[in-house]
């Protein structure tokens, strides 16, 4: 495990900015250079299984002492070797953006949906780039912290209110 | 009156000469008890109540002694049992599934999801089925036991019962 | 219409059919278990293409854990995965756990370990219902439904609640096993195996099972792992990944079982892996009852577990103004929890079940990120129905064993 970290670290170390050591080793890499890393992973170290891809919105939490605003977050498993890793990339909000890791695992095509429909972030290279889990007209991410927990009168979705006014009408 | 003396009383207020194939009562009555006495279900299980609801169904609890048999197609079904949450997505399709129902028909809220949106106040879900559909009963409980459901469906079969000025030359 | 699918328009034009026929297996169907919509792109009764689209329950579950506290969402974890609610509560409380670092007495990692097994025996026991009620046994349905009733009851004494108990909780359990359901849950793994050997017999050696099952939608191993299958469907093609033995939690290390496999990967094997399973969860509860009377009179919630989860102890919120939009939990911010975050990841009944969560130092999870096994085995169906008749895909969506409530969370 050890021997695994330095080697990432001397052949990647452009990529890389940290390694912390909490429940499992966590790498924080940069955007540029990911998928190559990705790719070394999977094909040399025999991380053949990607258990997670998820977003996370990082606006006003207390002990933040990065700039950008979201996160997206990779766990990946070794069955040979029983290895678990966690990778993070930070994506600014105004340049938001990552590349899709799709050709090498092909589980990240509805996990890299989900994190589209529910922040917003871009997925360069995906095929199907779309909403899964809202409806395909909805306006807004859910799951950004600026987004209300339950929608009020006025910002009500707008083919549901139509919905509601036609069946009034005919009873 | 010579009717107490020479019929018997086979179910309230309808009588039979006995011996014979004849029976005597107000059309609404008769009616009424045949349609009671079989009443048909839309299989719409949505979430958890849907587990329960074949529960119900199966033979420790059985609703096929009360004459209900569960139908596929909305189009040979008079009672509509929504159990489950329903969601913003959903409401159109369940409101469709409700037209294509031939009259007269019923609807039964099961659950406290479908009562009143339950535990879930969010941006994605129908607080409570009569949103948009007329509802007969409601069944709370999360998820109601089989013997709740139970008792909901008894209490139909009074409401269908005590109907009047349906039939005849009301009509 | 046809944007929901991937489809290579100039394949079209050059195969022997004019146009495509599109059919939509709707939200509203009785053998889509749920609120699952599937559009196909049919050749004739063969499948060339199909996209499943989900959506139609998502509830919210992410976002409401941000404004709960970390006890009630345990209870709207109940809701995920509904059939075997136990599973999903211990995946919870497992990340909370390594976030709070708190150590979990061993009476209560035993009694958390049998109600996790008895979900599991729930789970497989609706499946094989429901499986075989779509194939067109009937009588198997009714037989499994006996012995669910049994063991729901069984619940009923430990916890109050049928299917949505909320038992197992962040340091422990609820409240203690009595005697009366000891008793019970003896006699029930005393008369379990013979009752298995029942269901068997009335489809293993049937012409009609085995022509609708053997053969049908073949998963590659290289290609099970790949696609993120887990559970009992990675299984099926032979690879022995079960989280049990690869990262154990719970009493799982010191209880003996095997792990069922199958060879070639297709409906028939995953069918005999889970019925395996069956007789492996009852020997995991017999060796855990009888490990019981050694651990009596210990607690079964961790001492330092923090005040605002025992029931008793919850302050009354003072009466402040509160802000109309998004806020539920009314009540004071308790700084309790370590800010940082953990993973952890169980064997529920479905395939692997994960739960990531990151604080803030307050009483609500900052983030809470359930990934679940149903929505990447949805994602699955399209490379498994390819070339398949239709009838098949209704056998394919039965081995998955999807819940709508799992995947769409």
């Amino acid at each position: 495990m050890e021997e695994l970290l330095n080697e990432l670290k001397e052949k990647f170390s452009s990529v890389i900015i940290e390694i912390q050591e909490k429940d499992y080793p966590t790498l924080i890499c940069k955007r540029n250079g990911f998928l190559d890393l990705m790719k070394y992973l999977k094909d040399e170290k025999g991380f053949k299984y990607l258990i997670d891809l998820c977003g996370a919105d990082y606006l006003e939490y207390k002990y933040k002492n990065f700039e950008e605003r979201f996160e997206v977050v990779y766990h990946l498993y070794n069955l040979d070797n029983k290895i678990l890793l966690r990778l993070k990339v930070r994506v600014p909000e105004k340049d938001c953006w990552q590349y899709s890791v799709t050709p090498l695992w092909r589980t990240a095509n509805w996990f890299e949906r989900e994190c589209y429909d529910m922040f917003g972030i871009n997925f360069k290279g995906h095929p199907n780039l779309k909403r899964i889990l809202m409806p395909d007209d909805w306006e807004g991410h859910p799951l950004r912290k600026d987004y209300p927990v339950y929608l009020e009168e006025e910002q009500e979705w707008k083919t549901y209110k139509e919905f509601k006014e036609k069946i009034k009408e005919q009873s | 009156m010579g009717i107490e003396k020479e019929t018997i009383e086979i179910a309230p207020g309808i009588r039979q000469i006995p011996g014979t194939p004849v029976v005597i009562s107000p059309i609404d009555k008769i009616i009424n008890w045949a349609r009671a006495g079989s009443m048909w279900p839309v299989t719409f299980g949505l979430a958890c109540c849907a587990i329960e609801m074949m529960a119900t169904g199966a033979s420790h609890f059985d609703l096929d002694r009360y004459g209900i048999i569960f139908r596929a197609t909305p189009r040979q079904a008079d009672v509509l049992i929504v159990a489950g949450t329903v969601t913003k997505k959903m409401a159109p399709i369940v409101r469709r599934v409700f037209d294509q129902m031939p009259e007269p028909k019923y609807v039964i809220a099961m659950g406290s999801c479908a009562c009143s949106g339950g535990i879930f106040k969010t941006y994605s879900v129908v607080q409570g089925v009569d949103e948009f559909l007329p509802v007969d009963i409601y069944v709370p409980g999360c998820p109601p036991r089989p013997e709740a459901l139970l008792f909901g469906l008894l209490n139909l079969q009074q409401k269908i019962k005590s109907e009047a000025k349906k039939w005849g030359f009301w009509r | 219409m046809a944007t929901y699918l991937e489809i290579n328009k100039k394949q079209v034009k050059e195969e022997k059919w004019e146009e495509p026929f599109y059919l939509n297996m709707g939200p509203q169907h009785p053998s889509t278990h749920g609120v699952l919509r599937l559009f196909l792109e049919l050749e004739g009764e063969t499948i060339v293409n199909c996209a499943p689209i989900i959506g139609y329950l998502h509830r919210g579950v992410e976002k409401l854990g941000e404004n709960l506290n970390y006890n009630q969402t345990i209870v709207l974890s109940d809701r995920l995965d509904y059939i075997a609610s136990a599973a999903n509560n211990t995946a919870f409380a497992l990340a909370f756990e390594k976030l709070m670092g708190l150590e979990v007495p061993r009476r209560a990692k035993l009694l958390r370990t049998i109600v996790c097994e008895m979900a599991r025996i729930c789970n497989h026991l609706l499946w094989l219902a429901t499986h075989a009620l779509d194939i067109g046994a009937m009588t198997v349905f009714l037989y499994c439904f006996r012995d669910r009733e049994w063991l729901l009851n069984i619940y009923e004494k430990i916890c109050g609640a049928r299917l949505t108990h909320t038992y197992v909780r962040v340091g422990g359990v609820r409240q203690d096993f009595t005697q009366e359901i000891i008793d019970e849950l003896y006699k029930f793994t005393e008369e379990f195996p013979p009752r298995i050997y029942d269901y068997e017999t009335l489809i293993d050696v049937n012409r009609i099972w085995l022509k609708r099952t053997k053969g049908v939608a073949v998963v590659p191993a290289e290609d099970a792992i790949n696609l993120g299958l887990t559970g009992p469907v990675l299984r099926g093609s032979g690879v022995p990944y079960d989280v049990r033995k690869f990262k154990p939690y719970d009493a799982y290390g010191e209880v003996d079982f095997i792990v069922p496999t199958g060879k070639n990967g297709d409906t028939y094997d995953r069918y005999r892996v889970r019925m395996e399973e069956l007789r492996q969860a009852n020997r995991i509860i017999r060796q855990c009852l009888d490990k019981l009377p050694e651990t009596q009179g210990e607690p079964v919630v961790a001492e330092d577990a923090p005040d605002l989860l025992i029931p008793e102890k919850i302050r009354k919120p003072e009466p402040k103004p509160v802000p109309k939009k998004g806020v539920i939990f009314k009540g004071e911010e308790v700084p309790v929890v370590p800010p940082g975050e953990a993973f952890a990841s169980i064997e529920s009944p479905k395939g692997e079940l994960a739960v990531y969560v990151v604080s803030d130092g307050s009483s609500r999870p900052w983030r809470l990120r359930v990934r679940t096994p149903s929505f990447v085995h949805i994602s699955a169906i399209p490379y498994m129905a390819k070339n398949h008749l239709i009838a098949d895909l209704i056998a394919i969506i039965g081995t998955l064993d999807i819940v709508l409530g799992d995947s769409d969370r």
